[in-house]
């Protein structure tokens, strides 16, 4: 706020204070013509009027608004760019309502944070909280249902891309991760690529041509089977996928493997440990372990 | 400005009114009502149903109890058909019998009463206090002022108390309050409504009627020639006037009224009726018994302050039935039927679909398209149930989802929920989907939810 605006903003503050004080004072002695009888000196229609003077605390009434407004501007800013006496501000008010929750529920994290992840993945009030956090946080990308989609991976089943242990999980979480596969497409030749398709999908024993998996198999195993292993099972180490189970994380279909091998694919996990913090995650962790153990 | 006019300011203390207690059978309603309303607003509170407070408008909890009955936000319709009730209830009495609210029901009339018999038993009678109120500072007049302010300070707070007491279990806050562990919130609306309640009952009175209350603006619009008011008969009563008992009714030249004030006296809004109708009066028919009492002492007939209605005062007949009337009645008897009827009916079961919102579909690794919903099931009966979910749309759906599950009473369960279906078995990019969750173990609990279900636009129907 400009010091322009600020004086210009005490100066209509002041003005209408001001006038409603004048208004009072220039009215509160006023005097309505009356006579004997108490009516006030005019009549429509053979109608009169009685003069009803208000009572007097109806004036105080009048006064005291006056003198709240002065109060709350000296308390609370609103006075220019005066910040008040208070030091009042809603940032501050957040990050005090941040804090006060933050008090009232680390108790209740406290009581998580002293059992292993296995265990919440049994306890039903863990698994409560675990999925609102699920919902506020990671449901936006893996689902409600954390059955996934295409390019986010399902957490419903047994299918682990870097594991499904208790750690791998919470690891997972914090610092999340940089699913990378090279693109191919300037590598290695067109039919190549299509022979290392077709082979590819004869592991999960999709329909396939023979001969050109039998082709593209020896591709497979010199330049795929770096990360994906000799026999396509994947590699945890690296978020390689198992190709091998039929799982299908940017789809199965001729015309997305040959997409995936061409232009290669970049997943991310973005990091939560900043966002939600060591007590969170480890209740969350207890949620998606808990949702693979259903199956 | 003539000189013969006092000047008069626009604001003057307000004047104190003494009202004098007056007896008869319009007063013994009163009190009646008063004993009724009173008894219980202290008493509902502490009345317990099912091991829980019956009456307890849980804010925080955002659950209405209601006895046998729990209502959610979501019921907030049958709050406003209930204010419509009582808007209409209100208009329906008004226009039969006057302000029968104000001289029997008003909270404020009712709190005033409580407080002007604390006052006597404290001060005395109406002399008695106009005296003391006059006199310089005594040992007697701070002792007499300090037990009237004590008694009123004590019912107030229990008054205050009461009120969160129907927000807040009232047990726990009895327990609080006696072990100090209430918090600074708590205190703040306990002392409130008792500095409310003392304000308003002890101080303000009959200003609260004459300046602030709304309703009191607008009683006009519902009156009609055959409204029942309270009257006084100008042509039995004038000309007015003190007289001797020896003289015979009628041969002085004057009126029945004896000009004895007694009708002034006991009203509670210090108005003189015989002026005629006016906006102060409440119509509690406190002059109608104080009126009737000296009447019988004068050995005149009673009545000349009574009910009555304009059409009646100048001579014709009063319709108790008319236009206003009947539309009132049919229209609030109406509503209240079914205001009945849809409490009877409430299905206590409501489901909200939400569709996810990361994405507005996904195609599966089979070339299915996949949505995904969270169905917010809320089971509003107090005991737990299971139930079924169920989807339909136009072409044949896979829910993949647990489509049985149990929710407990008055709780809500995320039920997240993927529907899948072959883009090319539907028309529309975006259709309409089916929810159905039924009761497995209730009969006739169904309720019937739909959503949108969006496939790719590519995908063209057959």
């Amino acid at each position: 706020m400009s010091l322009t605006i600020s004086l210009y903003i005490m100066a209509l503050v002041v003005l209408n204070i001001g006038g409603c004080w004048w208004l009072l004072a220039k009215t509160k002695n006023l005097r309505a013509d009356e006579d004997a009888n108490g009516k006030v000196q005019h009549s429509y229609d053979g109608i009169e009027e009685y003069n009803k003077p208000l009572p007097r605390w109806w004036l105080w009434l009048f006064y005291i608004t006056i003198f709240f407004a002065i109060g709350y501007l000296v308390l609370y800013p609103g006075f220019g760019h005066l910040p008040g006496v208070l030091g009042w501000s809603q940032a501050a008010q957040h990050e005090q309502e941040v804090k006060a929750a933050e008090e009232k529920v680390a108790p209740l994290y406290a009581g998580f944070a002293a059992k292993s992840v296995t265990e919440l993945s049994q306890d039903p009030a863990a698994l409560a909280v675990g999925s609102r956090l699920f919902g506020n946080n990671c449901a936006t990308c893996h689902g409600a249902d954390a059955k996934g989609a295409p390019g986010f991976p399902n957490l419903t089943d047994k299918d682990w891309i870097y594991g499904g242990d208790a750690d791998t999980i919470k690891l997972t979480i914090t610092g999340g991760r940089q699913g990378m596969m090279p693109a191919f497409g300037s590598s290695l030749d067109e039919p190549t690529q299509l022979a290392v398709r077709h082979y590819v999908l004869s592991l999960s024993g999709r329909d396939h041509d023979k001969d050109l998996a039998g082709q593209g198999k020896a591709t497979f195993e010199t330049i795929c089977a770096a990360c994906h292993g000799l026999e396509g099972k994947g590699n945890p180490m690296l978020g390689a996928l198992n190709l091998t189970d039929d799982v299908w994380l940017y789809g199965g279909t001729q015309g997305a493997i040959a997409d995936t091998i061409k232009n290669g694919r970049n997943g991310v996990m973005p990091a939560h440990g900043e966002l939600l913090g060591e007590s969170r995650i480890h209740v969350l962790a207890a949620y998606v372990l808990s949702l693979s153990a259903k199956q | 400005m003539p000189g013969d006019i006092p000047v008069q300011q626009l604001y003057v203390k307000a004047p104190k009114i003494y009202v004098k207690p007056v007896g008869g059978v319009f007063a013994k309603l009163r009190v009646a009502a008063m004993w009724l309303l009173l008894g219980w607003y202290y008493l509902a509170p502490w009345l317990t149903w099912d091991n829980r407070q019956a009456i307890l408008f849980d804010l925080p909890g955002r659950k209405f109890h209601l006895f046998g009955l729990t209502l959610w936000p979501q019921d907030f319709i049958f709050l406003t058909w209930l204010l419509i009730l009582a808007a209409l209830a209100l208009f329906f009495f008004t226009a039969v019998s006057g302000r029968l609210w104000c001289g029997y029901a008003c909270p404020q009339t009712v709190w005033t009463k409580a407080f002007m018999w604390m006052e006597r038993i404290t001060e005395g009678e109406r002399n008695a206090r106009m005296k003391l109120d006059k006199q310089p500072l005594s040992f007697e007049k701070i002792r007499k002022k300090t037990a009237k302010h004590s008694l009123w300070i004590v019912f107030a707070l229990f008054t205050g108390f009461t009120f969160v007491g129907f927000f807040v279990p009232i047990r726990e806050l009895s327990a609080d309050m006696l072990n100090g562990s209430l918090g600074g919130w708590g205190w703040f609306w306990v002392l409130f409504y008792s500095f409310a309640t003392y304000g308003n009952a002890g101080k303000l009175r009959e200003q609260v009627c004459i300046y602030m209350c709304p309703y009191a603006r607008f009683q006009g619009a519902m009156f009609d020639r055959d409204t029942l008011i309270i009257a006084y008969d100008s042509k039995r009563g004038e000309p007015r006037g003190a007289r001797r008992k020896d003289v015979p009714r009628g041969h002085d030249g004057l009126g029945d009224c004896i000009d004895c004030m007694q009708c002034v006296h006991v009203c509670p809004t210090g108005i003189d009726i015989r002026d005629g109708l006016q906006v102060a009066c409440i119509a509690c028919a406190a002059c109608i018994d104080a009126c009737d009492e000296v009447m019988v002492k004068m050995d005149y007939p009673k009545g000349l302050i009574k009910y009555t209605t304009e059409h009646r005062d100048s001579g014709k007949e009063t319709h108790v039935l008319r236009p206003r009337i009947l539309l009132y009645g049919a229209l609030l008897l109406g509503l209240f039927v079914l205001f009945i009827y849809a409490l009877s009916v409430r299905m206590p079961l409501r489901v909200d679909v939400l569709r996810d919102r990361g994405r507005l579909y996904s195609m599966t690794s089979l070339g299915t398209i996949e949505n995904v919903y969270t169905l917010k099931v809320m089971n509003l009966d107090q005991d737990a149930h299971r139930y079924r979910l169920q989807a339909s749309a136009e072409a044949p759906v896979t829910v993949k989802a647990e489509t049985e599950f149990v929710v407990p009473g008055g709780e809500i369960v995320n039920v997240p929920v993927r529907l899948e279906i072959d883009p090319y078995e539907l028309s529309e990019v975006t259709s309409t989907v089916h929810f159905r969750i039924e009761s497995l173990d209730k009969q006739d609990v169904v309720v019937d939810e739909t959503s949108s279900f969006i496939k790719p636009a590519n995908t063209g129907a057959r």
